[in-house]
């Protein structure tokens, strides 16, 4: 976490929510719902959250950024903390700024005698309250939340409606005991320090929570890409869990039956995208999702989709790395691994969304993508993008087709499944369609026979590989500028960094952000044109050697100078990129 | 023997093998088109998948829509395969290197699955495509290239192993039995659930030791005194293994649910064959606010 320098805002329009507690303590549902307080009540939200892996237990802490507009990022600053742990304060202090508050336990011992003037506490004993109740250890969040509430002019009767949703289930004392709770704490702080209240979530006036529609959505990337899934008609998904991609699974897996597809958990990786290929090669639209050590796994599978002309669509949600790394950090450091994985060349479609938008669209272009050119479709995304709620409008995709490229279910006449075609895209067919053909890992004939002779391997070779021009021409979309047309500097950036970016050019008014999404086929004339015309160019990205800066010196031969690069597993702060720009 | 003839010449395609004269595999190759023959499997009904090893040159031999996998992995692809279209007949061929080494984990939790699919392995003890290495079938002293000073490990059993991981059909045979096969791969077509096939199957070119004349002296049919669906004693019978005493026949058989079966969304038709339509999420939209 970086240090914030200065002690104040960056920007005074985004208000910083923090909580924070051990393991177990229920930190994210906590920072949940108050995030859907906040969007109830009209606001913006974005939340980040930091947690190690649960085996060590220890220091689980969620942010939330609200805003009256649109906000696509975490900030540096602390506005509000809860401390539910004296780890809490001691790991995130330095944060507060002038008017910041800490609404801490006060019956955990923790110590906030050392905290600056300029920085307003609130005292909390949750022991006593939860035994005023009756209750059990797991509701200090919900009394907290509640206290905050409080002190932010948020609407109470929001949280409560929200523990009804959430335990309406369970037996009614446990949503009444919840309830009492959340009022106490509201109350208690309240009597105290009516005059410290802030006005940060008070209801914005006009606006009208629909629950059965409601204007804003707060889904994480994993979540926009399984309702992208099921949006675009996928049929199976075999996902071996691995964070940050699990949360995927756990979306799709209970609407099975709703929507008529088929979640499968395999016994590893390796067995995850085998059975997807095989369920494409009898007609489904399948998919995978996994991270880094999972996609090492199905390198293999990768290829074999490629020589087979099998269409997949494999989510990498990119954590910490090598090996078992940071695996519950964020990283771009998979980027060179998508492009070069498994021997030799087959054409491989790279989509890299930088939100939570973007990622859902991404998700159902992917498998259009994949049954069109019948070949693997990777869509890149890391932890920061996977576990981040965001606020979004209900998706709209009202102007999407499905799109199965040419696919015949019927039997063909003198079917060769592998004619060579000018666009490389030959006519497919599924096992059980009555049409014979080999789907085969050694190289083949028309038919799929193997066949290692020269001319055949050449022409094969040279036909699965002509999709990707053709995607360059039919599909591929070119790098988006965000900021003015002409800019002192320009930033150069992919995937999630979008959001601290986005965040940093509400302060930076003559800096422009060229962000690229499609890492293959890559958009080289776009991307030389936007960068030759550019002033000063910055790249930056989260991994060790700059992946992104040498594919773009591969491609179109600038080598970008300036290149902020950053690998501890935490995210870019909209702060650090404001500094280093405002340092050239 | 004319059905044969008929049915080799009808289901073959334009590739002549490249099987060395004398292979198991033709035995099992000319069963599994004989059983084509008569129970009508073809590119409309049936798919088959292989492995990599001699045994994966099947797919260009067979006029029946195919997938050549990946070494170990033609079981997932299998798998797969079955779950998008539960109404295919769905044959797996794969090798004791391919399905015991390489992909031994999938054979495992393929047959406690029991995903309805016909596992054929071709048993030969040793690593034939790569020209002779050891395999986890070769029994311990075994002297091959890669173990020159004979072999120290003990070889895996696959019907143990089967019948112990929860496959509900079980069964071993020899490639020269061609008729035998044939109605074997039939039985274990139609029982619903995962069904392992071992053939035991001469390499003639690298293994000196399990020859044509080694399984015909040695094998035996299990009589119907064996209960099939007692696992106890399909588990002993599927231990045996001496000079005259090698078990042929069905060791185990017992009726359970397949996967597919258990599968509420694939009980409407086969997955792969529906329509893909753009779906409406609205639905899923309460919690995310």
């Amino acid at each position: 976490m970086p240090n914030a320098q200065s002690k104040t805002s960056l920007n005074p329009n985004v208000f910083t929510f923090k909580i924070g507690g051990e393991a177990g303590f229920g930190i994210m549902s906590a920072g949940l719902n108050f995030a859907k307080v906040a969007t109830r009540s009209g606001y913006h939200t974005f939340d980040y959250t930091e947690y190690p892996s649960l085996v060590r237990g220890g220091h689980n802490v969620m942010q939330i950024s609200v805003s009256k507009d649109r906000v696509d990022s975490q900030y540096a600053t602390t506005d509000f903390l809860v401390a539910l742990n004296q780890e809490t304060l001691n790991l995130h202090e330095h944060e507060l700024i002038e008017g910041s508050g800490v609404l801490y336990d006060s019956d955990h011992n923790i110590d906030v005698s050392h905290l600056p003037s300029y920085v307003k506490t609130f005292e909390l004993p949750l022991t006593h309250i939860i035994k005023e109740v009756n209750g059990s250890m797991v509701m200090r969040n919900s009394i907290a939340i509640g206290a905050a509430l409080a002190l932010l002019d948020g609407d109470l009767n929001i949280l409560k409606t929200l523990i009804e949703e959430s335990f309406g289930h369970k037996k009614n004392d446990v949503v009444s005991i919840n309830h009492k709770a959340c009022q106490i704490g509201y109350d208690y702080v309240l009597k105290e320090h009516a005059g410290d209240v802030k006005k940060i979530l008070t209801p914005i006036s006009g606006f009208t929570f629909n629950p059965d529609a409601p204007s804003l959505l707060l889904p994480t990337g994993n979540e926009a890409i399984a309702l992208g899934a099921v949006a675009s008609g996928m049929s199976f998904a075999s996902i071996y869990p691995m964070t940050p991609t699990s949360n995927i699974l756990h979306s799709l897996a209970p609407h099975q039956e709703k929507y008529g597809f088929v979640y499968k958990q395999p016994e590893d990786e390796i067995s995850a995208i085998n059975m997807a290929i095989g369920a494409a090669h009898a007609g489904a639209r399948s998919m995978v999702a996994t991270s880094g050590g999972g996609f090492a796994l199905m390198s293999e599978g990768y290829g074999l989709a490629g020589i087979t002309e099998t269409p997949v669509v494999i989510i990498e949600g990119m954590r910490g790395s090598p090996a078992t790394g940071l695996p519950t950090w964020t990283e771009q450091g998979d980027l060179r691994f998508v492009l070069h994985a498994h021997q030799g060349d087959f054409p491989r479609i790279v989509l890299a969304p930088g939100d939570v938008e973007e990622a859902f669209h991404a998700s159902m272009l992917a498998f259009n993508l994949a049954e069109k050119y019948q070949t693997p479709v990777v869509v890149l995304v890391d932890k920061f993008i996977c576990e981040s709620h965001s606020s979004v409008a209900p998706f709209d995709y009202s102007n999407f087709k499905i799109d199965r490229g040419k696919l015949t279910l019927e039997k063909q006449d003198g079917y060769k499944r592998f004619a060579p075609s000018p666009d490389g895209i030959s006519l497919r067919t599924v096992a059980g369609s009555g049409n014979h053909f080999v789907a085969n890992s050694d190289e083949h004939d028309e038919i799929g026979y193997s066949n290692e002779e020269i001319e055949n391997r050449n022409t094969q070779m040279n036909k699965r590989m002509q999709k990707l021009v053709t995607c360059s021409a039919q599909d591929m979309q070119a790098p988006v500028v965000y900021g003015p047309k002409d800019a002192d500097v320009t930033i150069v950036s992919w995937g999630s960094n979008k959001g601290p970016i986005l965040e940093a050019l509400k302060v930076l008014p003559n800096v422009n952000y060229v962000h690229i999404t499609w890492i293959n086929p890559f958009p080289v004339e776009k991307l030389k044109q936007l960068l030759d015309n550019a002033k000063y160019l910055i790249n930056i990205e989260a991994n060790f050697s700059g992946q992104m800066h040498g594919l773009i010196k591969q491609h179109t031969g600038i080598n970008i100078l300036n290149n902020f690069v950053k690998y501890d597993g935490r995210p870019f702060y909209p702060e650090e990129i404001v500094e280093r720009v405002k340092g050239i | 023997m004319s059905n044969l003839v008929e049915s080799l010449s009808n289901s073959k395609t334009p590739n002549v093998p490249n099987w060395c004269p004398g292979c198991g595999d033709f035995g099992i190759w000319s069963a599994f088109k004989l059983a084509a023959q008569k129970k009508g499997w073809d590119s409309s009904n049936s798919a088959i998948v292989a492995g990599i090893g001699c045994h994966g040159h099947m797919v260009n031999f067979v006029q029946i829509t195919a997938f050549e996998g990946l070494h170990g992995r033609s079981l997932p692809v299998a798998s797969g395969i079955k779950m998008a279209n539960n109404n295919l007949n769905v044959f797996s061929f794969s090798g004791d290197g391919d399905s015991l080494a390489e992909g031994c984990n999938h054979f495992v939790h393929t047959a406690r699955r029991n995903h309805d699919i016909t596992l054929i392995l071709h048993d030969n003890a040793v690593y034939g495509l790569t020209t002779g290495q050891t395999s986890p079938r070769s029994p311990k002293g075994y002297v091959s290239k890669s173990t020159p000073a004979g072999s120290v490990e003990e070889p895996l059993n696959p019907l143990t192993m089967a019948i112990a991981s929860g496959a509900t059909f079980v069964a071993r045979e020899y490639a020269g039995n061609i008729e035998q096969i044939s109605e074997l791969l039939i039985a274990a077509n139609e029982h619903r659930g995962f069904s392992l096939v071992v053939i035991l199957q001469p390499c003639v070119t690298f293994n000196h030791m399990y020859t044509h004349y080694f399984f015909q002296k040695n094998t035996y049919y299990l009589d119907k005194t064996h209960d099939i669906t007692n696992k106890l004693h399909a588990l002993e019978k599927s231990m045996e293994w001496d000079l005259n005493k090698i078990p042929l026949g069905i060791f185990y058989k017992v009726e359970s649910p397949s996967y597919e079966d258990q599968i509420p969304v694939l009980q409407s038709g086969a997955l792969g064959m529906r329509n893909i339509e753009v779906r409406n999420i609205s639905d899923l939209y309460k919690g995310f606010a």
